[in-house]
Formats: structure tokens, C-alpha cells, sequence
């Protein structure tokens, strides 16, 4: 009923590409604004934000910018981890180097740096496909992990090996660090995602965005109707990585505090590729429900025995929650392949034509 | 610069034949069972095109459930064979639960419900074997622990009974593999559905049952693999990332080839601890052996994209 299209005409063709058709989709995601930039840093609690909110849009960010490359160009990538952690890596080097720079501006710079090393590692794609590629950007996981531990110029030489995250401010208001406070962190994460949600959904809407659909769909045919294949590939490896990047640098810097080179080892690309297929590739709004149902989920099930006065060690808690992970990806894959967007996408067509069942 | 990485290995080699031999003889151990693994994911793959990641959790999994139950008092040779029996299992509960509901699925679907099976594992497995490291049952097993010292060319070689152990088990089993395949109607039922499904079906074999077969034969593979890898470092959840060493195994080789999985296992046993002794230590600081077989693997796919004896692609529109 309060989703009934009925009386929006459409009187010219812009009108019908149009962003929202449908109005009832813009005031949809008004309210999710609202929510998301109002109404939770008002109410939330610091356990809140450590615990939910800020993940939940450091792992979308990078669930999106995975989705980019998987969902849209269809070059699947198991090395995401590597590539936040080239992220992470040089908005740290450019912070220490430069200690006056923004550090809002160092992170969205540090992207350019992931971009750079995605392309070079994306140049295979031009001739390997499907799971022989996978492998291959598991040689970009497995090398750069092992030269974030090596490379001791990257931490600093630091005796711990990992890199610290300074107090840094803007305007006199601590942004990271220890000092900065859990909502200025959660503005800094909030913005950068929306702007960066706001690029992917023009991008994927657009001319690139057409190519990289075609690539996905059947490349050869693609590269018959005039297609540019290495520049439709590398175009979806470089703006993937940096989105990758800005997320592997959130990470860190408005999440963490600290990070040693394993924390971007394999089982953080896992963690994005679940969140992305859980959530529907070749979808933006999938990436945002896949994190909140991935990253939310542990944090419910650690909450629950306690909340029902069951006495369960934490240790046994950890590994049940590994386990109904597990099951629960394998269900949903079973009942939705598609992912939560087009669980959503069903949802929606119902309301239209409701109370009628067609 | 260009001295300590062309020049210098090569005296090193020629200068300590010895050492050179023992370097190689590592390598073809570690070769070997890199290329049993390997050997577990061809068959899923040609079998069902399913991109099987929890084969390492699988070596794990019936590690850990062979000292568990040799733990609570059961010889070891009965332990084996309950092992086994748990193995199967698994296969059918597998194929039941997770692959029939997704025929036809996309192949990175099936793929990512591996990784859900991976992770269930590592759940259930920790709740009831618990985390800590176990010392495998390399004694009630029979496997004999010594050593035999040779002395080539006045130097030093040191075998390990383990490792003479390791190899011929694992040539043996591969030999088991290959005939079975290659002689008996299942083998050849199984060879069958990776060529083609729908021809396969049409002659009347089952999908099912090859599909538990597989499951079972990558089953009894990651227990031999769990046996041989936890004597060597005992058994804990670590033991998963040999699953990875054989990713570069299957690039090298072509995923479906069973032929390129051997060849590939045993050359990358071999080439990365070369690398690792003669050029990673020296010059790159060491434990290059987490990366060295993918870029080698990566260079050779540059070259052949669907691996060394990889099935040729054609693509159409």
C-alpha cells in the first residue's frame, strides 16, 4: 500500500532512467540517511559504534569496492585483504612522512596507492580467466602480506612490526588516534562511504559501467562489439582497489587504532567476498545489508547465551559462532544464490502489487 | 647484486652436492604430498566443476579425528578405519545437505558454499577436538621414526624414515588412484561426468553417487595427507594452509588434469624450497615459501592460461 506506484507517469525518457523512478525509493533511502547521519550518532552507544556501526560501513566499503570488480566486471579476486592493507600501509607512510596532511585527505589519497598496486596485479586478467585468475590474485595476497612483514620501512622499524595509528586533527578536533571520539571516527567513515557510494552508483549506471557488464557477461562477444577489454579490465581493477584501499585505510585508521600484517591476511578477503555474495553481487545496496548481517551476526550470537542466562565460555562461543557462520552462508546461498538484494528486490515487487498476488 | 642472484646459488649448489641433494630431497617430499592434495581437488573439480576449498580444513578435520578417537582408548588401526567411516559420512551429509540443493548453481556460488563448509568445520571441529596442537599417532601406526645417514660424495644425507615413509605411501596411493580411475567402471563413470554431464547422465550414471565417491576419495586423501603432515608438525587448525600450496599446484598443472596435478605438485615442492634456500634466505629475508609457487605458478599462466596440461580452452560466442 505505502509502496504503490500508481499515478507516477513518466513523460520523457530521462524521466524513466531517472536515479529513483519510483518515489517511494527516494524517501526509502531519505529516512536510511537520516538514520544513518542524525539518528544513530545521537542514540548510539560506544559499544554501538566499535561494535557495529563503524564496521558495518568500513566492511561495505570494501564489500563495494569488491563488487565493483566481481559483481560488474566479473574478475573474481580472493586478495582483497592484501590490497586494504596497501591502503592501510600508505595512508600510514603518508601521515608519518607528512604530519600536517588532512587526514581525511590522506585516506581518500591513499586509495590511488592500492589502485596502482591492483592494476599491476589486474594485468593477468587480460589473459587468465575465472578460477586460474582467483588463484593468481592469491599470489597478490600471499606476496604483499608477507612484504608488509618484511619490508620494514613500511612500519617504520618499529620493534613490533605493526603500524600505530597517531592522533591526528582537523581544525583542532581529534579525527583518529586514541584520542579521537567513536563519533567523530564514525562521521569520518560515514562520509567518506556515502561519497563513495555516490561515485560507484553514477559509475555503475554510466558508460563504464555498461562495459564492465558486457565484460562480465561474455567478454569475447564484448571485445566483437568494440569493447576495449584491457581498458574495460584495468579500469575495474584500478577503481575496485581504490575503493578497496580507502577501505583498508578506514579500517586501520577509524577502527582499529593498530594493525600487524596478518590482521589483512586471507581470512579478511573471505570475510568481504562472504559479505559481498551474501549480500548479491552486482549490487550496491546488497554490499550494506550483506555487512550488516555479517559483521552484525557475531556480535548478536556473542550477546545471546547472556541474555537467556546460559553459561557458555567465551571460547565455546567463539567456536559456535564460527560454525553457524558457516552453516548460515551455505543456507542462504541455498535459498537465495542471488544474495539479500534480490531478496529485497522480491520484497519490493510484492509491495507494489499488493494486496494483489500478480 | 646481480653476482648474489645468478652467480652465487649456483657455486653454493656445486660446492655442497650434499647439502644440494638434501635441499631436494624436501622438496620432493613436501612435492609429493602437495600433489596427493592436488590430486583430491581434480577429481571434485572434473567431477562436478565445484572449486572444492575445504579440502584443507578435510585434512584437519581427519587428523584431528584420528588422534581424538585414538585418544579415547581405540587402537590405532580401528581408529583408521572408524576415520574413514566419519569421512564418508561427511561426503554423503555433504553432497545431501550443500551440492544437491545447488546444481547448476554458478560455479562461484558453489565455491563460496565450500568456504561455508570450511568454516563449519573449523566450528565443530574446535568444539569437539579443541584447538590445541596434538602429537599424531606416529608410533601406534607403525610409521617408522629414524633416520639413515648417507654420505654422498663424503658429505651428508640425512633421510628420515618419515619421509621414505610419506613417499612411497603416497606413490602408492596415487598408482591406487590412477588404475582405479583408469580400469574399474566407476573410475571410468567419474572420468565420464567430467567430460561431459548430460552424456554422462544419459547413459544411465548417477550423479549422486559419483559426487559421494569423489567426496569419499578426497576423504581418505586428506587423511593420508593429515597423517604424513601432522607427524611431521603435529596436528592443529595450522595444518589447513597446505590446502593452499596446492592452489599453485592446480594452476601449474591445469585443474583438470590429473596428469599436471602430479607433475605440478612435485615441481613446485621442489622449485620453492630451492628458492627458498638458495635465493629467499640470502636475499629476501626468508619464508618466501608463503608466496614463491603462485608468482611461479603466475609467470607460467602468463605463458599457458590454462596451465601445463590444462584442457585447451575454446571459447565462442
Amino acid at each position: 500500500m505505502l509502496y504503490r506506484t500508481v499515478g507516477q507517469f513518466k513523460t520523457t525518457y530521462e524521466a524513466d532512467q531517472a536515479l529513483f523512478p519510483v518515489r517511494q525509493d527516494a524517501v526509502l533511502l531519505g529516512i536510511i540517511l537520516v538514520l544513518a547521519w542524525v539518528i544513530f550518532p545521537l542514540t548510539a552507544s560506544e559499544f554501538t559504534f566499535q561494535a557495529i556501526l563503524i564496521p558495518v560501513l568500513v566492511f561495505s566499503l570494501a564489500s563495494l569496492g569488491l563488487n565493483i570488480l566481481t559483481g560488474y566486471a566479473g574478475q573474481l579476486s580472493l586478495g582483497t585483504g592484501a590490497f586494504m592493507g596497501v591502503g592501510a600501509y600508505a595512508c600510514y607512510k603518508m601521515v608519518t612522512l607528512m604530519p600536517w596532511m588532512n587526514p581525511v585527505v590522506a585516506i581518500l589519497l591513499s586509495g590511488f596507492f592500492s589502485a596502482g598496486v591492483g592494476v599491476l596485479f589486474g594485468i593477468p586478467s587480460l589473459r587468465i580467466k575465472g578460477f586460474y585468475l582467483a588463484i593468481a590474485t592469491l599470489a597478490a595476497q600471499f606476496f604483499l602480506v608477507w612484504l608488509f612483514e618484511k619490508w620494514s620501512w613500511l612500519y617504520n622499524y618499529n620493534a613490533s612490526g605493526a603500524i600505530q595509528v597517531p592522533n591526528l586533527d582537523i581544525f583542532g578536533v581529534y579525527v583518529t588516534g586514541p584520542q579521537a571520539a567513536s563519533v567523530t571516527e564514525y562521521y569520518v567513515v560515514l562520509f567518506v562511504v556515502t561519497l563513495l557510494t555516490m561515485l560507484c552508483i553514477n559509475l555503475t549506471r554510466g558508460n563504464l559501467g555498461r562495459t564492465w557488464k558486457a565484460t562480465r557477461d561474455m567478454d569475447i562477444a564484448a571485445e566483437l562489439i568494440g569493447i576495449n577489454l584491457m581498458r574495460s579490465k584495468l579500469t575495474a581493477f584500478a577503481i575496485s582497489s581504490y575503493i578497496v584501499g580507502v577501505a583498508g585505510a578506514l579500517y586501520v585508521f577509524s577502527w582499529k587504532g593498530a594493525a600487524e600484517p596478518n590482521v589483512f591476511d586471507i581470512p579478511l578477503s573471505f570475510q568481504v567476498l562472504f559479505i559481498a555474495i551474501i549480500g548479491g553481487l552486482g549490487s550496491i545496496l546488497g554490499n550494506y545489508l550483506g555487512a550488516a548481517l555479517i559483521v552484525g551476526l557475531p556480535v548478536v550470537l556473542n550477546l545471546l547465551p547472556a541474555a537467556f542466562g546460559i553459561p557458555i565460555d567465551s571460547a565455546m562461543v567463539e567456536h559456535l559462532n564460527i560454525m553457524i557462520v558457516g552453516g548460515l552462508i551455505v543456507f542462504f546461498l541455498i535459498v537465495e544464490p542471488h544474495g539479500l538484494a534480490q531478496l529485497w528486490r522480491l520484497i519490493r515487487e510484492k509491495l507494489i502489487i499488493w494486496p494483489f498476488p500478480y | 647484486m646481480l653476482n648474489d642472484i645468478f652467480i652465487a646459488p649456483f657455486v653454493d649448489m656445486v660446492e655442497a652436492p650434499d647439502f644440494l641433494l638434501q635441499v631436494l630431497w624436501e622438496g620432493l617430499v613436501s612435492g609429493v604430498l602437495y600433489a596427493l592434495i592436488a590430486l583430491g581437488f581434480v577429481l571434485i573439480f572434473r567431477s562436478s566443476r565445484i572449486f572444492n576449498f575445504a579440502q584443507g580444513i578435510m585434512v584437519v578435520f581427519a587428523a584431528l579425528t584420528l588422534v581424538g578417537l585414538h585418544a579415547y582408548g581405540i587402537p590405532a588401526w580401528i581408529a583408521v578405519a572408524l576415520t574413514l567411516g566419519v569421512m564418508f559420512v561427511l561426503a554423503v551429509s555433504i553432497e545431501r545437505v550443500v551440492l544437491r540443493p545447488l546444481v547448476g548453481q554458478p560455479d562461484i556460488i558453489l565455491f563460496m558454499a565450500t568456504i561455508g563448509i570450511t568454516l563449519f568445520l573449523i566450528g565443530f571441529g574446535e568444539i569437539i577436538f579443541g584447538g590445541e596442537n596434538k602429537q599424531m599417532i606416529t608410533g601406534e601406526l607403525g610409521i617408522p621414526t629414524g633416520d639413515t645417514v648417507l654420505e654422498p660424495w663424503g658429505g651428508l644425507l640425512i633421510l628420515q624414515h618419515l619421509d621414505i615413509t610419506v613417499v612411497v605411501v603416497a606413490t602408492l596411493l596415487v598408482a591406487a588412484l590412477l588404475a582405479f580411475l583408469n580400469y574399474t567402471q566407476m573410475g571410468r563413470a567419474i572420468r565420464a561426468l567430467g567430460d561431459d554431464h548430460q552424456a554422462a547422465l544419459s547413459v544411465g550414471i548417477s550423479l549422486q553417487t559419483v559426487w559421494v565417491l569423489v567426496w569419499f576419495i578426497a576423504g581418505i586423501i586428506a587423511l593420508v595427507t593429515g597423517i604424513a603432515w601432522g607427524a611431521r608438525a603435529g596436528v592443529s587448525f595450522a595444518l589447513e594452509v597446505i590446502a593452499y600450496k596446492a592452489l599453485p599446484v592446480l594452476m601449474l598443472g591445469g585443474l583438470e588434469s590429473i596428469t599436471g596435478a602430479i607433475i605440478g605438485g612435485l615441481m613446485i615442492g621442489i622449485l620453492e624450497k630451492l628458492f627458498e634456500i638458495y635465493w629467499g634466505q640470502p636475499l629476501l629475508g626468508g619464508n618466501t615459501e608463503t608466496w614463491f609457487a603462485f608468482v611461479l605458478a603466475l609467470v607460467v599462466l602468463l605463458f599457458r592460461p590454462q596451465g601445463l596440461f590444462g584442457e585447451r580452452i575454446i571459447e565462442r560466442v
